[in-house]
């Protein structure tokens, strides 16, 4: 318990709760811009008859098919934005902009066809057909596996660490390297347990609670209610 | 970016380094291998208890599953990295790497093999026992055998993710390809763009096949299932 208090002393808990702000604050970001982004790449994917499917395809392969600490390290040099915080933003954007696509096009594979046929004979045109019908049945559906996604962009904000961005990690890690000053003794096993144990159950809260709202949602689509159906 | 993948000399600079990055790809590969097969064998045994009557060892799946996949894989191996010393074990990097990508990649591995058994009729579990069969034959036998088609597609998405996260040894400076090829790019003569191009490629190369196998599997899977279901009918129709 004394550990404890020498550890987190209020200034501590300050700088790993700004770190988890951070954090926070990349992951909403990324994961806003990301959905966006994906949901229209993967309606070009599916549906464009010309030369932007296979663009918008290549894109797609490109991204998943390679790390996203890649990413991060290309954007972070490369990027032209000019505040750290935007250029990894930008690597996230990139990296799950794929992955959402993806999963947007497997939602717009399990909608029949018919529904196309009927709403084109109801006079709606195609943009009018993917707005009003397509597009809120398969958001419907893919919500859980897009769930899984924001929590795996979460966990992958921990990257940043490795870019110095001032994130939840780097900041408890950054911790660790100061600690004895805090502590007056050489570090022991416990203290970094302590440490990274809190860093760990901090992601593991806002993780579980993502993952609690999404077997909800998963468990009423079962049931054939669908939330927000309406 | 662009224009330092266009200049000739630095592509120059990397060739003459690439014995490294060949020695840094087989790392990334041996990591990735092993933490494969522990990341199976760890994803069956959790699978298989998750399915499990017993409580304890369902939960004990539970607790292993839901700190797996809710905590940071760069924590785990900081974690492991950083603190376990203290406590008097020090592993290797990439002994480090094989066993925190293969207990990650395991927990998500379990959740596929999960559902996979859960996909199979119960009267299968009762007609096995009334004939005799042990537990351990009635799973390697009849119910696992029958899962392998349903998980193979999630597996392999799954081992493409394994691939993907090796990378993460780059935060400990474990070298491997990730490590090998951000360390040539901040060092020297800056040559980033044709550095990370390389990398890119590479992990590209180990994974594209997988993913193009797994959905064709899939697509496979679904026509074939489309040709059961006419027959099915068709048997019907007939029967009518």
């Amino acid at each position: 318990m004394t550990a404890f208090a020498s550890i987190f002393t209020s200034a501590n808990l300050r700088y790993i709760m700004i770190g988890f702000g951070m954090t926070i604050k990349i992951a909403a970001v990324s994961i806003l811009l990301s959905i966006i982004i994906g949901t229209v790449l993967g309606l070009i994917r599916n549906y464009d008859k010309f030369i932007l499917k296979y663009i918008t395809g290549f894109y797609i392969e490109v991204f998943r098919n390679t790390p996203n600490l890649l990413w991060v390290f290309v954007c972070y040099i490369a990027a032209p934005f000019n505040s750290v915080f935007q250029r990894v933003c930008c690597a996230y954007v990139l990296f799950t902009s794929a992955m959402m696509a993806e999963i947007v096009r497997g939602g717009l594979n399990s909608i029949p066809k018919g529904q196309f046929e009927a709403a084109a004979s109801q006079g709606f045109t195609f943009i009018g057909t993917l707005w009003y019908i397509v597009i809120p049945q398969c958001f419907r559906r893919i919500i859980p596996t897009m769930m899984s996604q924001v929590i795996t962009v979460i966990k992958d904000t921990s990257f940043c660490a490795q870019v110095a961005v001032g994130e939840l990690l780097f900041n408890t890690k950054d911790l660790m390297s100061k600690l004895y000053t805090y502590t007056g003794h050489p570090i022991t096993f416990g203290e970094m347990c302590l440490l990274f144990g809190f860093a760990a159950f901090l992601y593991f809260i806002l993780n579980f609670t993502l993952s609690c709202i999404m077997r909800y949602l998963q468990h009423h689509q079962e049931r054939g209610q669908g939330v927000g159906q309406n | 970016m662009i224009k330092q993948i266009s200049e000739l000399w630095r592509w120059q600079v990397l060739w003459a380094d690439w014995p490294k990055f060949a020695v840094a790809f087989l790392k990334t590969l041996e990591i990735a291998f092993f933490a494969l097969a522990l990341a199976l064998c760890l994803g069956v045994i959790f699978g298989l208890m998750s399915t499990s009557h017993n409580r304890l060892l369902r939960g004990i799946a539970r607790v292993y599953v839901e700190f797996f996949q809710n905590t940071p894989l760069a924590i785990q191996v900081f974690f492991v990295f950083f603190a376990l010393p203290y406590a008097g074990i020090t592993l290797s990097k990439v002994t480090i790497g094989i066993l925190c990508v293969g207990t990650y990649t395991g927990a998500y591995m379990s959740e596929a093999v999960r559902a996979g058994i859960g996909s199979i009729p119960k009267g299968q579990f009762e007609a096995a026992q009334s004939q005799g069969f042990t537990y351990i034959q009635t799973m390697a036998l009849i119910i696992l055998p029958q899962t392998i088609k349903i998980i193979l597609p999630p597996m392999v998405n799954q081992m493409v993710n394994l691939v993907k996260n090796t990378s993460i040894v780059t935060m400990i400076a474990g070298g491997d390809l990730m490590y090998r090829a951000n360390a040539f790019a901040t060092n020297g003569t800056m040559s980033y763009g044709p550095s990370y191009l390389v990398c890119g490629i590479l992990y590209f190369i180990l994974c594209f096949p997988l993913t193009r196998w797994a959905r064709r599997y899939e697509d496979r899977l679904k026509q074939r299932d489309v040709q059961t279901n006419l027959e099915i009918e068709k048997m019907e129709e007939e029967l009518v």
